[in-house]
């Protein structure tokens, strides 16, 4: 897709605004709710949110795009409730509240979409596309509740910065320097619902949970530092959603939530295996090097053993033994070959091996006198 | 009733029993989650086993998709092991995954065929009827209804078969592993009939309401009993019961009656979360307010007790007095010393109250405690 048409097709340009708006503002909040391990509540919230879309029409009959996302966050915010409330009062874990929420909630809400469907005054069509988004269908007003919705939301999170910081690591602390947690907490939830509300046109109920997740995880691969982490989550969910919104309103049957969650679960994975420090596969290459190390190791110590036997340390041994020896831990020839490369041991004809003075010095160092350890 | 009608109710029924008996343990073993990730996940294995046969009705599409839920599971778990998502995350990456490639799948390639995203999420019961098995040129009923018996049995057997194993693993894990029982093996079983019940169930209520049944019933008859062979048969009790329930309301407002099966077990959990004996918050109240009442009562005894024979108990045991040394307003002092005079412990003398022999014996054993 070219430069040229995106800047001036006015859908396209619609549509990748509010996909990047509501990427940026679930990345950012996303983030502490990851941080405060509340990603499963956040599917829970966004299921819960669809009776309220449709109670929302049903009441004012209006599509208004406030009308309609005021509804699903008072629903999404209940749904929240409503698993506080069991989990605190009955010995139901948070799990299987999430679970009941989510699905009872979704089910009320399917009761009532259909409900709607079947009715004679039918200027309803289009609710559906809550469950899994439609960009496409995205219009100026739409942006514009979007944006009533998301900015005032992140600048609650710039102000409360310090308290949510608290609150997501060590809220405990907090409690003990006398703030108010528990309404801090709430504040949070209602974050979240923003976020999630704001996302449900374009992305859809069933998997609006994953753009609060999947940024959020990616970017802590890449820092430690809270302030550096939101800033990544909300560039990453700005770049996901746009790309995925932008792909699917320009290829014919590309639903757009899911295009969205794909391209922000690559982000993923690339975060998981590159990011430096903690990436997957930096892991995998220092476990490589210390195993090869601790190989060398091993066979240097065989060999000092060996010339321990010996009046002469320099004594020739058979590649033979080395190789029983060195059972368990494996590739004894490629090890002499690359201790012979270090100057450490040498070759003599086809089938022998001794250390040098060097090889000889190190082993002392490394296994003292007598062998062993040090 | 048409036949049709009867039809559907069974099969509702059968599926709410066959979900209800993996769904104890998932509510017992804290992995209700895992359930909303397979039953999303499990469509990914559906369409890649329709676009491999082409056939919708194979059976191997049932055991794709409990192949991917077992993946979704092991997924989570080798995510949760690289220690850089907590498990909570993880699931809520994996099954968005796996759900947004089979979606993307069905809306490009598969748009046209019966499987599309509606009846994924949704499921029509209302058409199961009309979707025959036959076998040997005999009518055997719905082919959902054949499916979910085969569910209910399997889970059935394996719970008759190692339900010791699976009680002590669920909860004493510890014990089960030190005496050999393979906690490991267990757990993935258990995952397996979990995909499998979800599979079989997605045909007749879709992905989410699958969740409702495997975890409404199980919750609300968690809140009613402490033991696991009631909590078993209680949680199908209560799901076939949601379930014909959801049928009718379906029926009389005419919507989808997936949603208002999810619905009923909302409504039966909502009952027992208010009313259920011992634990509802009904009974809570009731018993918090007793407690209050009882501890009332006895401070009343002792503060008597503690005056008796002094010289200022005539002003101490007076009502007004009561009111400002317990700081009680003056219908709960009212209250606290009817049922004080009512039980026996103290009697009333022109302003001042005193205190019998067993009123004594009960202050003298408050204090001492």
């Amino acid at each position: 897709m070219d430069l040229l048409a995106f800047f001036s097709d006015y859908t396209l340009r619609t549509v990748a605004m509010g996909a990047g708006l509501l990427g940026a503002v679930s990345g950012s909040l996303g983030t502490f709710a990851l941080l405060r391990r509340r990603a499963l509540l956040g599917d829970a919230m966004s299921h819960a949110a669809l009776p309220g879309i449709a109670l929302a029409f049903l009441i004012t009959g209006s599509k208004a795009p406030l009308v309609i996302l005021a509804g699903a966050a008072v629903a999404g915010w209940l749904g929240a409730w409503f698993v506080l409330q069991v989990t605190n009062l009955t010995r139901i874990k948070e799990d299987s509240a999430l679970g009941l929420v989510l699905s009872v909630f979704f089910g009320f809400g399917l009761v009532l979409l259909t409900w709607i469907q079947k009715r004679p005054d039918a200027s309803q069509a289009g609710l559906d596309k809550f469950l899994f988004g439609q960009a496409a269908t995205l219009m100026e007003k739409d942006l514009l509740a979007m944006a009533a919705l998301g900015v005032p939301a992140l600048l609650l999170m710039l102000l409360f910065w310090k308290e949510l910081k608290l609150l997501s690591f060590d809220p405990e602390f907090g409690n003990s320097l006398g703030f108010p947690m528990r309404r801090l907490d709430l504040l949070l939830t209602t974050l979240m619902v923003v976020a999630i509300v704001i996302g449900l046109q374009t992305v859809g109920v069933v998997l609006m949970s994953a753009m609060l997740v999947a940024p959020a995880a990616a970017a802590r691969q890449w820092t430690d530092r809270l302030g550096v982490m939101v800033l990544l989550a909300a560039i990453f969910g700005a770049a996901g959603g746009m790309g995925g919104a932008v792909l699917s309103s320009s290829v014919r049957r590309l639903p757009t939530g899911p295009t969205i969650v794909l391209f922000m679960s690559a982000v993923v994975l690339l975060s998981l295996l590159v990011a430096p420090n903690r990436g997957l596969l930096w892991s995998w290459i220092r476990q490589l090097r210390s195993r090869r190390r601790l190989q060398l190791q091993a066979v240097l110590e065989d060999l000092h053993a060996l010339s321990l036997q010996h009046e002469n340390p320099f004594h020739p041994h058979r590649t033979a033994v080395l190789r029983a020896m060195s059972e368990g831990h494996g590739g004894a020839d490629r090890s002499l070959e690359e201790l012979e490369s270090q100057g450490l041991t040498r070759r003599l004809g086809s089938d022998h091996w001794a250390l040098t003075e060097a090889g000889a010095a190190e082993a002392v160092r490394s296994f003292g006198e007598k062998g062993g350890a040090p | 009733m048409s036949p049709a009608q009867v039809e559907i109710q069974l099969i509702a029924a059968v599926t709410a029993a066959a979900c209800a008996l993996p769904g104890v343990f998932l509510v017992l073993r804290r992995m209700a989650m895992m359930s909303d990730a397979i039953s999303h996940s499990i469509l990914l294995g559906i369409v890649l086993a329709f676009f491999a046969t082409g056939d919708l009705t194979s059976p191997l599409l049932l055991v794709a998709a409990a192949a991917t839920g077992l993946v979704t599971v092991a997924l989570v778990e080798l995510l949760g092991r690289t220690r850089l998502l907590k498990k909570d995350a993880a699931i809520g990456l994996v099954f968005p995954v796996l759900f947004s490639a089979g979606v993307i799948l069905i809306a490009r390639y598969a748009g046209d065929v019966h499987l599309d995203t509606d009846s994924v999420l949704l499921g029509e019961l209302a058409f199961a009827p009309f979707n025959r098995f036959e076998m040997f040129g005999i009518d055997w009923g719905p082919v959902s209804l054949v499916v979910m018996i085969g569910a209910l049995l399997a889970n059935a057997v394996f719970l008759l078969f190692f339900y010791k194993e699976m009680k002590l693993s669920t909860f004493d894990p510890e014990l089960a592993a030190a005496l050999g029982f393979s906690p490991v093996f267990f757990h993935y079983t258990h995952m397996g009939l979990v995909s499998v019940t979800a599979v079989s169930a997605f045909d007749a209520v879709g992905s989410v309401l699958v969740v409702a049944l495997m975890i409404g019933p199980p919750a609300t008859a968690y809140l009613l009993t402490d033991r696991l062979p009631a909590m078993i048969s209680l949680s199908v009790g209560i799901g076939v019961a949601s379930s014909l329930a959801g049928y009718w309301l379906a029926h009389s407002i005419d919507a989808s009656i997936a949603g208002s099966m999810a619905f009923m077990t909302g409504v039966a959990f909502l009952l027992a979360f208010f009313f259920a004996p011992g634990r509802g918050l009904a009974a809570i109240s009731r018993r918090r307010r007793r407690q209050r009442l009882d501890f009332a009562g006895q401070m009343l005894a002792v503060h008597l007790l503690q005056h008796e024979g002094c010289p200022d108990e005539r002003y101490e045991s007076s009502m007004a007095q009561l009111e400002e040394h317990f700081r009680w307003d003056r219908g709960f002092a009212q209250q606290i010393v009817r049922i004080g005079m009512k039980r026996e412990l103290m009697v009333q003398q022109e302003d001042c109250l005193q205190l019998t022999d067993s009123g004594r014996v009960l202050a003298r054993a408050v204090v001492e405690r």
